[in-house]
């Protein structure tokens, strides 16, 4: 009960909807839209991304000290990419498949705004501990876009969820056809256009940015 | 040989349009596109900044990197693959660093008009994107030029596309949650849609 007031809660929760890395800041389209034709390999980034994410800000945060201030983004690069390497090794080892899939998304992780921005913004500024739900909020807010997206595009482009066709046959028989336009790239801008507007509806949100 | 690099500056320019299919480049693309100006100054950066550090890291993928590259050096069986990420994002800065200094030298016109997007460069995935599918897609020397200058081309002609589009947009009566953000992508997707016509369009 304790945890729910604390501060580490407070900047865990923050990142979900209110400051959102997506839909709120605007950081880190890139990948949200490439990956997300299927919802597995969209989960498997996540992971990846918040697994990154969550190390760099730690790291950044311990190293807030030593690192020279004009030479903070290189190094930071550095820290970045590294870990990039290490996720990037990791599913090439365990999961080929989803890794040949996402293919130059997972080495894009590092230029992601969202890595940068948080680095800069918050690990620079705030202790590891700080740093650590910080980073896992905007890995998980960043993940709660890239899942739903991933479920309407799979779910109305091909009909299925997790690769198991979901749609039943009657519905194709009486006429039914599946989006194509969903798997393509117009298909992600307008969906994630859409999914904004609503979380804007319900949050009130708009306009000011 | 040149209708093939036609059709792959064509594909790459249009049909694989590196914002618009490949979505790269989209956090500056949607932060920069405000007003014409600035977002032609940004693409031409892009085509150039683009056009230098894909056959730089070809280059170093070539000698360095790939299996096998290190034959020249004595060890046949180096495979220093898993380096790539690191070593063209380091590429990628230091060369935008590079061509900042270059430009202030020599040509301190094209420095001021370009001069504060360069920095920005450096962090746009779309480079570092053309880098890694310069890489994957294994294209040769010659071809790594056409398709990094031809992407650039590609970016610039999105940017400069949609600016164009958000300048009517100012005065159009939205609802309010979907202003802003929501009516980009929309607008995105919809120019998305229009390059999409160009598939299936060959050369060879």
């Amino acid at each position: 009960m304790s945890f729910l007031k604390s501060k580490a809660y407070k900047t865990f929760k923050k990142p979900l909807i209110e400051a959102n890395p997506i839909s709120i800041a605007i950081l880190g389209i890139c990948s949200s839209l490439a990956v997300t034709t299927q919802i597995f390999p969209s989960i498997i980034m996540v992971l990846a991304m918040t697994f990154v994410l969550t190390f760099s800000n730690i790291t950044i945060s311990i190293l807030r000290h030593v690192i020279p201030k004009n030479i903070r983004i290189i190094v930071e690069l550095v820290v970045v990419s590294s870990l990039v390497i290490l996720a990037d090794q990791l599913l090439k080892a365990f999961l080929f498949d989803v890794s040949k899939q996402l293919s130059v998304f997972v080495g894009l992780i590092i230029t992601n705004c969202i890595i940068m921005g948080r680095a800069e913004a918050f690990a620079l500024a705030n202790g590891p501990w700080l740093s650590f739900w910080d980073g896992l909020g905007n890995g998980l807010g960043y993940g709660y876009i890239l899942i739903v997206v991933g479920f309407f595009r799979e779910l109305f482009g091909a009909g299925s969820l997790f690769g198991i066709k979901v749609v039943p046959d009657f519905l194709y028989q009486i006429g039914y056809v599946d989006m194509g336009l969903m798997l393509l790239a117009p298909g992600a801008f307008i969906l994630i256009g859409i999914l904004v507007w609503i979380q804007n509806i319900f949050t009130g949100q708009g306009v000011e940015h | 040989m040149v209708a093939h690099l036609a059709s792959l500056a064509l594909e790459s320019i249009f049909i694989n349009n590196i914002l618009l299919a490949l979505f790269l480049g989209m956090c500056s693309f949607l932060g920069c596109a405000k007003n014409i100006k600035t977002a032609t100054g940004l693409g031409i950066a892009v085509i150039f900044v683009l056009t230098i550090t894909t056959p730089v890291n070809w280059a170093i993928n070539h000698f360095f990197l790939r299996p096998g590259a290190l034959a020249w050096l004595g060890f046949p069986e180096a495979d220093l693959s898993f380096l790539v990420f690191i070593a063209f994002i380091a590429v990628i800065a230091s060369q935008v660093q590079l061509v900042e200094m270059l430009m202030e030298k020599f040509s301190p016109g094209l420095y001021t008009s370009l001069g504060i997007f360069l920095p920005l460069i450096a962090v746009n995935c779309a480079i570092l994107g053309t880098s890694l599918f310069m890489e994957q897609r294994a294209y040769t020397f010659i071809e790594s030029v056409v398709f990094g200058f031809s992407s650039g081309i590609g970016w610039f002609l999105a940017i400069v596309c949609f600016s164009a589009v958000l300048q009517k947009l100012k005065y159009a009566h939205l609802p309010k949650g979907l202003d802003g953000f929501a009516v980009n992508m929309v607008v995105t997707g919809l120019i998305a849609m229009a390059f999409m016509a160009f598939a299936g369009i060959k050369l060879t």
